[in-house]
């Protein structure tokens, strides 16, 4: 093998691709990826955990600075969470178009879900720029700290998540949806769900129940 | 050797070029640091000739280095244990030999700044980049073998997690010439690590180290839960997994539950130091107590991490040197399973005294003497098991026996510190550091060496020469009481951990004998590896077949080396010590082979850590168009790697067949 290992194009498909394990995973091995996923996204679960309790703590720490009344408003991140949301019914929809094996349908359908997560991205930067040039920057208070990390976490998450889309769109379109393609294709559609189910903590700890 | 009366730090600068890298960094006016980069300059220049005189450059890249073998992986952790064993146990050694000199106004060799560094680099080193490598070396070698598996369930994953690991180890060594190491403890507690009271690079090179290798242990721990739950043999239930394999799954358990909570708790401390927000802060909200819970959360789970594997060892040398099942097979794993839920819910007895009450206190006192109840049981199984068998004194016996004494008093103190009231008087006393020494070097490192005794013949097809492993076992056994010991008395006596000197001269002749244990200790070490090294040379008399201890468990069933494929077909498994009944039965292999499919070896995983290595020297010395660019080369490249779709190949069935009755006639 080579030191970067050589790209191969063109489509692979039929019992001689990759994918094809006759004695690694005989038929009762089914593949390890699913399971193993499951276990990152739960560790990666303990990692928003420590954050949501980092914020538990310290949300009330507010060093003489703003507090959450004065800063979030309650339609914008309305707004925010409907693009998120969103786009984890499109993902869906993506995914009931590889199952008919339809893949320009499944790329239109993931281009769609790319769009709404740029869009609830570019509203996450506008909303941390205009709170750091007003003075709630993550230096002005131990509150404005920890709300900085647990929600920027997770928009590094969609970021990420966004650039696998991308690659994962260019792998499809190169060899189509062959096994390999679509187990990446259900362990992206498991990671965007799951940054749903975290961000839904995000609105309803960090935001909502502070401007109860 | 003259001794600084005040550390003067380099100077303050800072270019785009070379961030705040600068000459005053470099410790040239340091002897004993000029010797140690002279000498590993020079060893490291005679292994580079010599490698280039034998030609053993592209069988090491090819064999080693890109290899995505579960064994080769799990024989390297071991490697890169015992490198920084060597390292941590200089430190050590360095300390033993500070404190036995500088009593009553006496200054000893090592001023205070450097003092400080060293008990910090020892900790950090020993934990982990010596038992945290260890025990997932053990595990990767050991575990898909018990398990009848071809290799874990992501091989390249395996591979990219131990260079990752390397990666945080070169950091920590670069440090010694390059800058300087952390002076504030193993665990970082701010805001002494803040930014404030910590301005150098050297808790920089903590924070990059310890996130880069954390990546690697993370990952790992998710390959090998998936590897136990996917890869087993057909046939083979939960309850048929042998002892350690049960070990390694609560272990790596603990590793995905408790490792994330370190990553975020690090990221929030070099969040302060680096974008000066106020987690951790004296000021502006900060707390400072909230690091101290995060990092107990993860760091008493750490503990049972290391120890939970060398219980499955000793269990497996157990019963195999009873000649006996292992008894009370079922109270074993549950044992294990409690101790891994118990493990999270004890960490605040580490500071009774942050002041959270009687009744928190009380909570957690009392949960801390219940996870003895579950350990006490695995002592008794092993007794039990011991009990009527026909047991055999090899040297992994007897260094079973000394952990079961060893360990049962480090037990012990351990419930003594678990009572609130005694622990506000020995908090942060020599009496903890003798405790947690007398569980970890009972525990851990003497399971180490049993292990490694017990599993080196099925590595390599030679066991270890008897009379030096023998005489590298008492030196340890005594090393050990000498050295830990006299600090239970001095912990009493009121001598508090991380001291650099001290006035009470009645005190001097016990930081002596320690220090006498400790050269016990290196003889021990020396002994060890003068072992390996007589025995790679009598490797022809001391060969031994494949089972060469009677073996119950399936790694036996293979041949010593293992096979890359280790089983040339599956094993249909009906019960638990499976070779044992297969021995019984008479068992052969069907000798109708078939291709055998395997993953390719692959440079990704050195390369990505290679630029993870980069990075982290970047980000600690603010070189930042260096850590911009080492960063988005590993984005780069780990996308590149996903267009990799070739990542296997078959082994020929007749390959396999020819490879199997070699063996035969052997």
């Amino acid at each position: 093998m080579t030191m970067i290992d050589s790209p191969v194009t063109g489509p692979i498909k039929g019992p001689e691709g990759p994918e094809h394990h006759p004695d690694h995973h005989p038929a009762h091995h089914a593949s390890p990826t699913p399971i193993g996923f499951w276990i990152y996204l739960m560790s990666d679960c303990v990692i928003f955990g420590t954050l949501f309790a980092t914020y538990a703590v310290l949300g009330y720490s507010y060093g003489g600075g703003p507090s959450p009344k004065d800063l979030f408003e309650p339609g914008f991140v309305f707004v925010e969470t409907a693009l998120l949301l969103f786009s984890s019914i499109t993902f869906g929809m993506g995914m009931l178009r590889a199952d008919k094996g339809d893949i320009a349908g499944l790329i239109r359908w993931l281009l769609i879900t790319a769009v709404f997560g740029i869009g609830f991205i570019a509203m996450e930067l506008y909303e941390f720029h205009h709170l750091i040039h007003i003075g709630a920057g993550p230096d002005r208070s131990a509150f404005l700290s920890s709300f900085f990390l647990l929600v920027g976490t997770h928009g590094l998450h969609v970021t990420f998540g966004l650039v696998w889309l991308f690659v994962l769109v260019a792998q499809i379109r190169m060899h189509g949806l062959g096994e390999a393609n679509r187990r990446r294709l259900n362990t992206l559609s498991m990671f965007w769900h799951f940054l749903d189910l975290i961000w839904i903590g995000v609105f309803s700890f960090v935001y909502l129940v502070r401007l109860v | 050797m003259a001794t600084e009366a005040l550390h003067t730090s380099p100077p303050d600068t800072w270019s785009p070029i070379f961030g705040r890298l600068n000459w005053g960094w470099i410790p040239y006016h340091e002897p004993i640091l000029v010797g140690t980069f002279s000498a590993i300059v020079l060893g490291g220049l005679a292994v580079l000739l010599l490698m280039t005189r034998f030609r053993l450059w592209g069988p090491f890249w090819h064999g080693w280095v890109t290899t995505i073998d579960h064994k080769k992986i799990g024989i390297m952790y071991m490697a890169l244990g015992f490198i920084m064993f060597v390292r941590g146990f200089a430190d050590a050694i360095m300390m033993r030999a500070q404190q036995a000199m500088a009593a009553g106004g006496a200054e000893g060799y090592l001023p205070p700044h450097h003092f400080d560094q060293v008990f910090t680099a020892h900790g950090v080193i020993m934990i982990f980049f010596v038992a945290m490598a260890f025990i997932t070396g053990i595990m990767n070698y050991v575990m898909p073998l018990q398990i009848g598996a071809r290799d874990v369930a992501f091989p390249f994953l395996n591979n990219f997690s131990f260079w990752m690991t390397v990666a945080g180890a070169v950091l920590v060594n670069i440090s010694l010439f390059i800058g300087e190491f952390a002076r504030v403890g193993w665990l970082a507690f701010p805001p002494l690590s803040g930014a404030s009271y910590s301005t150098g690079p050297g808790m920089d090179y903590y924070l990059w180290s310890l996130q880069i290798a954390g990546i690697g242990t993370t990952l790992s721990g998710i390959n090998m839960i998936a590897t136990i739950l996917k890869m087993r043999s057909p046939g083979m239930r939960l309850f048929d997994m042998p002892i350690f394999t049960w070990t390694t799954l609560c272990t790596n358990f603990l590793i995905v539950a408790a490792f994330p909570v370190l990553t975020a708790t690090l990221t929030m401390l070099t969040l302060d130091r680096y974008l000066g927000t106020h987690f951790f802060t004296n000021d502006l909200g900060g707390n400072s107590m909230l690091y101290i819970n995060l990092i107990w959360i993860w760091g008493h789970p750490e503990v049972y991490i290391l120890i939970l594997p060398i219980f499955g060892v000793f269990s497996e040398i157990v019963a195999t040197f009873s000649g006996k099942p292992i008894f009370g097979y079922k109270t074993m794993v549950w044992a294990t399973a409690c101790i891994m839920v118990l493990s999270f819910i004890v960490w605040l007895h580490h500071f009774f005294t942050m002041g959270s009450g009687a009744n928190v206190n009380a909570f957690f006192g009392i949960t801390t003497m219940i996870i003895a109840v579950p350990t006490g049981v695995k002592i008794f199984n092993w007794l039990f098991t011991m009990y009527k068998g026909s047991v055999r004194l090899e040297t992994p016996m007897l260094w079973t026996i000394a952990f079961i004494v060893t360990f049962t008093i480090g037990g012990m103190t351990g419930v003594l510190l678990a009572v609130p009231p005694v622990d506000f008087q020995l908090h942060n006393t020599l009496f903890l550091i003798a405790h947690f020494h007398n569980v970890i070097i009972g525990g851990v490192v003497f399971g180490v060496y049993a292990a490694v005794t017990y599993w080196w013949p099925k590595a390599f097809g030679f066991k270890l020469h008897e009379g030096w492993m023998r005489r590298c076992f008492w030196l340890w056994v005594t090393g050990f009481y000498f050295a830990f010991m006299p600090l239970y008395a001095l912990g009493l006596m009121g001598a508090t951990r991380r001291m650099n000197a001290y006035m009470d001269t009645a005190w001097q002749i016990y930081f002596v004998i320690a220090a006498f244990g400790a050269v016990l200790i290196l003889g021990g070490i020396v002994c060890g590896f003068a072992g390996g090294y007589v025995s790679i040379l009598k490797r022809k008399e001391l060969a031994c077949g494949s089972d060469p201890w009677n073996g119950r468990t399936l790694d036996w069933a293979t041949q010593s080396p293992v096979a890359p494929y280790n089983f040339p077909e599956e094993i249909q498994v009906t019960g638990r010590d499976m070779f044992w009944e297969m021995k019984q039965n008479g068992f052969k292999w069907s000798g109708h082979f078939h291709d055998i499919h395997m993953p390719k070896g692959t440079s990704s995983g050195i390369v990505l850590a290679a630029m993870a290595t980069v990075f982290g020297f970047a980000m600690i010395w603010y070189i930042w168009w260096l850590a911009i660019i080492s960063f988005l080369g590993c984005v780069a490249y780990g996308i590149a790697h996903t267009f990799n779709y070739d990542r296997d190949f078959y082994i020929p069935a007749k390959d396999v067949e020819a490879n199997e009755s070699k063996d035969a006639i052997a």
